[in-house]
């Protein structure tokens, strides 16, 4: 039996208050690197562990860290990825409403690694508890000297500050979100340079995931080999699931790196509702491509989702039963895209306008021959032709959709309806 | 605190005052329930920058209303995970309780009704957003309960029942 390590401390009654998160242990891994590690060692330790970075793109944290250039005359800035928008995704809300302290800490320990001493976290503004949650656990650390000037007897000083969304999911592409927290609307910047060089105000800048940041304190406490032990050689370690949709217990769920999808929907989240057949499971938020029922038996990490033509994104699973027209699903998702394309460029600005008119019209059952065609141009006209990987996302999910599913789009045409209605 | 000092606590935690614009608008929008123009200007005059930093800011992000909304503004999530959990009778339902349609304001300015993309709660899927807090796992009977509870917290219990009762001394 699993047991949990970043969600230890979630259901302890008053688990968000400092004195909860010292009695399970908190703060002694900042105590340990301040004490017993160089900022190296502990980018070092972080490289060895073969963490992957949980925002969704699984770039390996302890190399992103590796390339902040030493010394220099611009402060290093920490960023912490909070705005968590890809719908299906709340495993980030939970760790900050419940246990921000986790979150403090694996701030201030990766802040030492890259020799950083201000914090921002990009929360988004929807979520109001968690923010006030991490406000009063920022107050109580500052309190206690676990953050502030000389932390814990040493020379280092770090301070975290919270900047708040305003909805839009684009923040969590991270150079749109370096945007953003200039107070500039939050389009993506070219790269390179990378922000690792020239980041927040132009200087070297880390942008690092909640989970992702969640699992530092516990490399440091437990060691590499122990992340290492935990799921797949290539990315291993504790993972959040979240599981959402037409399931019995949607919910949260910490397990190792790598179970299969199948085993996670239907022993853990209890699987389809009652009568109910699961059709397929968008795997990672809705940029993952859509996984049809019959291909359910894939590992639920980067390389194994990638190998099936899918991705492990946030691990925001959605579960869609044989209920739900996926004609509809896919619209859905093609106007979440367009609703928050940023504008700046061409092929996801026009491309996404022009899909959802395409997606509207067959899924209200005027459809035309030729439709489907031109969905399928659309998409080779959006991937790989966008600045971010905003329009990437929308066309690798409407492309899974378009594949797996084509049957529901060409019986949507020829019917003149929708057959689910 | 007033408006201004607010906003110059908050610029304190940034080297460079735009990046305090954000922060600036979410302080004034609290302060005046909506952003109309003069009040943007006057963030700009506050922070010393730009006007038209201040306007971009609070056109292109969806939690900036630089119109007014009503007293309760119901933001139902509409997208997948909420969708497959039932969210468009929901919205049927707000629609036909209300009188209105997504986007508008009920007349007695009490309740705007929108559909928002995910809240980053599909555990707790059908999920609405009301001010500050998360009702989730909503069917048509915890809607309904949860309208009345607004319209009580308002003073302004509307149903058939309350208005037919007597006034004390009549």
């Amino acid at each position: 039996m699993y047991e949990p390590v970043l969600l230890k401390n979630v259901e302890v009654t008053n688990g968000h208050l400092l004195s909860s998160y010292e009695a399970g242990g908190g703060y002694q891994a900042l105590r340990k690197v301040l004490s017993e590690y160089t900022p190296d060692e502990v980018v070092e330790l972080v490289k060895q562990s073969n963490l992957r970075g949980r925002g969704g793109a699984g770039f390996p944290t302890g190399m992103k860290w590796s390339f902040v250039p030493k010394g220099g005359d611009k402060p290093k800035y920490l960023c912490c990825n909070a705005d968590e928008g890809e719908p299906g995704t709340f495993k980030d809300r939970i760790i900050m409403e419940r246990d921000p302290h986790q979150l403090i800490e694996a701030l201030a320990v990766s802040g030492y690694a890259i020799g950083a001493e201000t914090a921002y976290v990009y929360i988004r503004g929807e979520y109001v508890a968690a923010i006030r949650r991490l406000e009063q656990a920022i107050a109580e650390a500052h309190e206690r000297g676990y953050l502030g000037k000389g932390i814990l007897g040493s020379d280092f000083n770090f301070t975290v500050h919270i900047h708040c969304g305003a909805g839009a999911y684009i923040c969590g592409e991270e150079t749109a979100m370096l945007e953003s927290l200039e107070g500039k609307r939050a389009q993506p910047r070219l790269k390179p340079p990378f922000p690792a060089v020239a980041g927040l105000y132009a200087s070297p800048t880390v942008i690092n995931n909640v989970e992702t940041l969640a699992c530092v304190p516990h490399i440091v406490t437990r060691g590499a080999a122990w992340f290492r032990g935990i799921g797949p050689d290539k990315s291993p370690g504790p993972k959040l699931y979240c599981v959402s949709g037409q399931v019995k217990k949607p919910g949260l769920y910490e397990l190792p790196m790598g179970i299969p999808l199948k085993e996670l929907v239907e022993e853990h989240a209890g699987g389809p509702l009652p009568g109910r057949k699961i059709k397929a499971v968008i795997p990672g938020g809705v940029s993952a491509p859509v996984i049809p029922e019959h291909g359910l038996e894939v590992g639920m990490d980067f390389d194994s989702l990638s190998a099936a033509g899918s991705m492990l994104g946030s691990a925001g699973v959605i579960v869609v039963d044989d209920s739900t027209c996926m004609v509809k699903v896919a619209t859905r998702i093609i106007e979440f895209f367009h609703h928050e394309s940023c504008g700046k460029c061409t092929p996801c600005r026009e491309g996404l306008n022009w899909a959802v008119k395409v997606l509207r019209r067959i899924e209200a059952g005027e459809g035309a021959p030729g439709d489907l065609e031109q969905l399928d141009m659309l998409c080779k006209g959006i991937f790989g032709n966008t600045f971010c990987a905003l329009g990437d996302g929308a066309a690798m999910g409407l492309r899974a959709a378009l594949k797996h599913f084509r049957e529901e789009f060409v019986a949507h045409i020829e019917e003149g309806r929708c057959p689910f209605h | 605190m007033s408006m201004r000092e607010k906003i110059e606590q908050a610029a304190a935690a940034y080297p460079d005052q735009r990046s305090a614009i954000m922060p600036a608008l979410v302080i004034a929008q609290k302060e005046h329930g909506h952003l109309p123009g003069p009040v943007l200007e006057e963030v700009a005059d506050i922070l010393g920058v730009e006007r038209i930093w201040v306007y971009e800011l609070a056109t292109f992000y969806t939690l900036f209303h630089t119109e007014p909304v009503g007293t309760f503004h119901l933001q139902l999530c509409d997208n997948v995970s909420c969708m497959l959990c039932g969210s468009e009778n929901l919205l049927k339902h707000l629609e036909t309780v209300l009188g209105i349609k997504k986007g508008d304001t009920t007349a007695d300015r009490l309740f705007t009704l929108s559909t928002v993309e995910c809240l980053g709660a599909c555990e707790m899927a059908p999920v609405m957003q009301v001010g500050d807090d998360y009702h989730g796992n909503l069917d048509v009977s915890r809607l309904d309960a949860l309208l009345d509870s607004l319209r009580a917290a308002a003073g302004r219990v509307t149903g058939v029942e309350h208005a037919a009762q007597p006034l004390p001394g009549e």
